[in-house]
């Protein structure tokens, strides 16, 4: 099948999102995507960020389609063309979106873990405005330890559904889900307990935003002052690769977390012991630096070889 | 439909077969399933529930897939505010929709039917349930009804009570058991609902019309009514009116006549004169005097799908489920809105961004400006904010939240701008209402 993205053409396979479409193109086409998460079943279609114009449904059927759609769960057709970030009314609901989801949001950058690696900030960069319309007060949560290893702020969630897909489908047993309704909806175990299965961990990486993260990390360092290295161990859990990143300060591992693809998606799974427990230099071998995009702020300071170079090596 | 709902003991089983009950049961299992399809086809009976989506076609879409069961849901999760039909209905003559339930049951090729009811009418679960087992001692449910070899069983499932369950996909989520978040679509329900099998979900009012269809004939259904608004409907007339109720009009009176003559509404209560109207419960927009009994062109507005819709959302509105609130000149529309924002705040499932923090943030909004602490840019703002939320939403709520909003806006700025300029005097009093009805043309009551 043939689609057109901004004036792009590509050829896609039967069954493509338009988001998947649009990221084997690249660049600017790409939409954001706060909730979907290509390696979660069933996500997506929740944060409404990745909308984009369809201006003729198909080779078939040219009409175009009434409303923006959403990118992630709208399957590619023969012929389609779609303008994500060419079309007016796309930035300007991605705009709106992007203000909804910054008005209960503390923006406690400053302060936040996930300042650096975070999708908000990035959404936020690209399309948010400069100043708030919003006079109310925000709503807030006290922060929540669920468990030794996993911090909750609920004030910063985003509701994106990611880590209960995550705990559905990674872990034995879901120990935590979204209560009540409406903007009042919340994480929560509702009787507070923590989450304590094996893979549960892999849910600070999922988070798009600072609302889980790794306490075992927490204050330590901003991401950008870490040293990043693809490292791997043999790891004796079931189903863990023992392929991670560790986050180095000097010569101590300050974090581990999961290898990511270029859209912040994991690529694969590590369990609990490598992620909290294994913080010695003894545990991991090295095997060169993480790739790190060069338009993050956590390139800075941040040597790599390219490609070629490494190829020419 | 209501003929019969005043007949004392209507709601017992023998009462109601007396007065014809079940005929269209013992009818529709000599004909062939397709045949009652085609049958609704013909009469062209739109869906009750509010979108009017013509049920013969939602009906013919149903896949069939072999060795895959099929189900036939009736939404009885009527939560909009303004309408109370179905209520009436169930409560009344619940055997109507039992014996439409196992038409249209026999018709999609269902053997296992429910009835999914909102939490608030648990008395009414009792009702049915007692008339489940009626009919099912009557031979009309369970295995081999009327030795026709068709079998279906019917439940009645309460939910836990939020509005968003009425909504098709949230309401089969519901009834699996799960947290009632709409499902994103397509898949539409007739192709993967409930379980994942092909599911039809119909409103009370709905499924209740299809007995007299089968009674009289699609075609001769069809005549009732005007184009393709055919046949009747229950409307629940609410608000400033002398006479209350549930009345079920043939699609072919006016606006006008429903307000004011004796038969139905009977007029502004206390001799007030009409300001506004929202005629299809609370998600669609309001229409101010003006517009109501007569369209922007200049013809007389009826009480049919087509007519109360024209002018588009500009200068018309929807028949929407039938729920008809009357506001008389008394009424302050800024409070109104305010009071549609909060429920739809209190009701938004909080799956997708616009809606969860839009429908909050637009309460906040009209609740500042309504208790006088409003800004000029109060009222741009409200406007983008539901631009913005509609049609950018997983299912209908968003846009139910932002229509009535826009509305009020569209047809009664001046009075959000009274409000704003005014702080104190709002609180105290409505807007100069009589006044703002002597501006305009309007029909004195």
């Amino acid at each position: 099948m043939k689609v057109t993205i901004d004036g792009i053409e590509i050829e896609v396979a039967d069954g493509t999102t338009i988001l998947q479409a649009a990221r084997q193109i690249g660049g600017d086409v790409v939409p954001p995507a706060m909730c979907y998460y290509k390696p979660l079943a069933g996500s997506g279609g929740k944060c409404r960020t990745c909308l984009v114009k369809v201006t003729a449904g198909s080779a078939k059927d040219p009409r175009p389609m009434p409303k923006l759609v959403v990118s992630c769960s709208t399957m590619c057709q023969d012929g389609m063309v779609v303008e994500s970030s060419t079309s007016p009314q796309v930035a300007e609901a991605r705009k709106g979106v992007t203000e909804f989801l910054l008005i209960n949001h503390p923006l406690d950058c400053p302060v936040c873990d996930q300042a650096g690696e975070c999708k908000l900030q990035d959404l936020a960069f690209e399309h948010g405005a400069q100043g708030t319309r919003y006079q109310e007060d925000r709503r807030e949560f006290e922060p929540v330890d669920l468990g030794p290893n996993i911090k909750l702020h609920m004030t910063r969630c985003i509701m994106c559904f990611r880590c209960v897909m995550t705990a559905d489908q990674l872990t034995n047993e879901r120990q935590h889900g979204i209560l009540n309704r409406g903007d009042k909806a919340e994480i929560g175990t509702y009787i507070e307990q923590s989450l304590n299965n094996d893979f549960i961990g892999n849910v600070i990486d999922v988070c798009p935003v600072g609302a889980l993260t790794d306490r075992t990390f927490r204050f330590k360092s901003r991401v950008w002052f870490t040293n990043q290295f693809n490292a791997h161990r043999n790891c004796t859990t079931d189903k863990c690769s023992g392929n991670a990143v560790i986050h180095k300060v000097g010569d101590e591992i300050v974090r581990v977390s999961a290898r990511k693809n270029e859209f912040a998606e994991v690529t694969e799974w590590i369990c609990n012991t490598c992620r909290f427990d294994k913080k010695e230099n003894s545990d991991w071998t090295i095997e060169g630096p993480a790739h790190i995009d060069r338009h993050s702020v956590q390139s800075q300071g941040h040597y790599e070889l390219s490609t070629e170079e490494s190829v020419a090596i | 439909m209501l003929a019969n709902d005043r007949i004392p003991g209507i709601e017992t089983y023998d009462v109601y077969r007396k007065h014809g009950g079940y005929a269209s049961v013992e009818k529709a299992l000599k004909m062939t399933p397709d045949e009652i399809v085609q049958e609704v086809q013909k009469s062209g009976l739109r869906g009750r529930g509010g979108a009017g989506f013509p049920t013969g076609m939602k009906w013919s879409f149903l896949a069939k897939p072999e060795g895959i069961p099929r189900y036939l849901v009736c939404n009885a999760d009527e939560s909009e505010p303004g309408t109370f039909k179905d209520r009436y209905l169930m409560e009344k003559i619940p055997h109507l929709l039992i014996e439409g339930m196992i038409a249209s049951s026999y018709a999609l090729g269902a053997n296992t039917s429910y009835i999914y009811i909102r939490g608030e009418y648990m008395w009414i679960v009792g009702i049915l349930e007692k008339a489940i087992a009626e009919a099912k001692a009557a031979g009309f449910l369970g295995k081999n009804i009327l030795n026709s070899g068709y079998n279906l069983e019917l439940y009645v499932n309460p939910g836990g009570g939020a509005y968003i369950c009425g909504e098709e996909t949230a309401l089969l989520e519901s009834l699996e058991g799960k947290r009632g978040n709409p499902r994103m679509k397509p898949p539409f329900p007739a192709v993967k609902g409930l379980w994942q099998s092909p599911t039809v979900v119909n409103n009370v009012e709905t499924i209740a019309a299809v007995v007299p269809i089968i009674n009289m004939t699609g075609d001769e259904y069809a005549k009732l009514g005007i184009g393709k608004s055919t046949g009747t409907k229950l409307i629940s007339a609410s608000g400033n009116i002398n006479k209350p109720g549930v009345y079920e009009i043939e699609m072919n009176i006016s606006v006008e006549e429903f307000v004011m003559s004796d038969e139905y509404c009977g007029g502004i209560k206390r001799g007030k004169r009409l300001k506004a109207c929202v005629p299809g419960g609370s998600s669609v927009p309001i229409l101010p005097a003006n517009l109501l009994f007569k369209t922007a062109k200049g013809e007389q507005r009826m009480m049919t799908y087509e007519s109360l819709s024209d002018g588009g959302f500009a200068t018309g509105s929807m028949l929407g489920s039938g729920g008809f609130i009357v506001y008389d000149e008394d009424q302050c529309i800024v409070r109104n809105t305010w009071n549609f924002s909060r429920f739809y705040h209190h009701e938004s499932c909080g799956q997708c961004s616009p809606c969860r923090e839009g429908t909050g943030w637009m309460e906040k909004i009209l609740h500042r400006i309504e208790y006088g602490h409003g800004t000029a840019q109060d009222i741009d703002l409200l406007w983008d904010i539901q631009r913005k939320i509609e049609g950018n939403t997983i299912c209908p709520l968003g846009d139910a939240a932002a229509w009535p909003v826009a509305a009020a806006i569209r047809h009664f700025r001046d009075e959000f701008e009274w409000h704003i300029k005014n702080p104190k005097e709002c609180m105290e009093r409505n807007y100069g209402l009589a006044k703002y009805a002597d501006e305009r043309e309007i029909i004195p009551a």
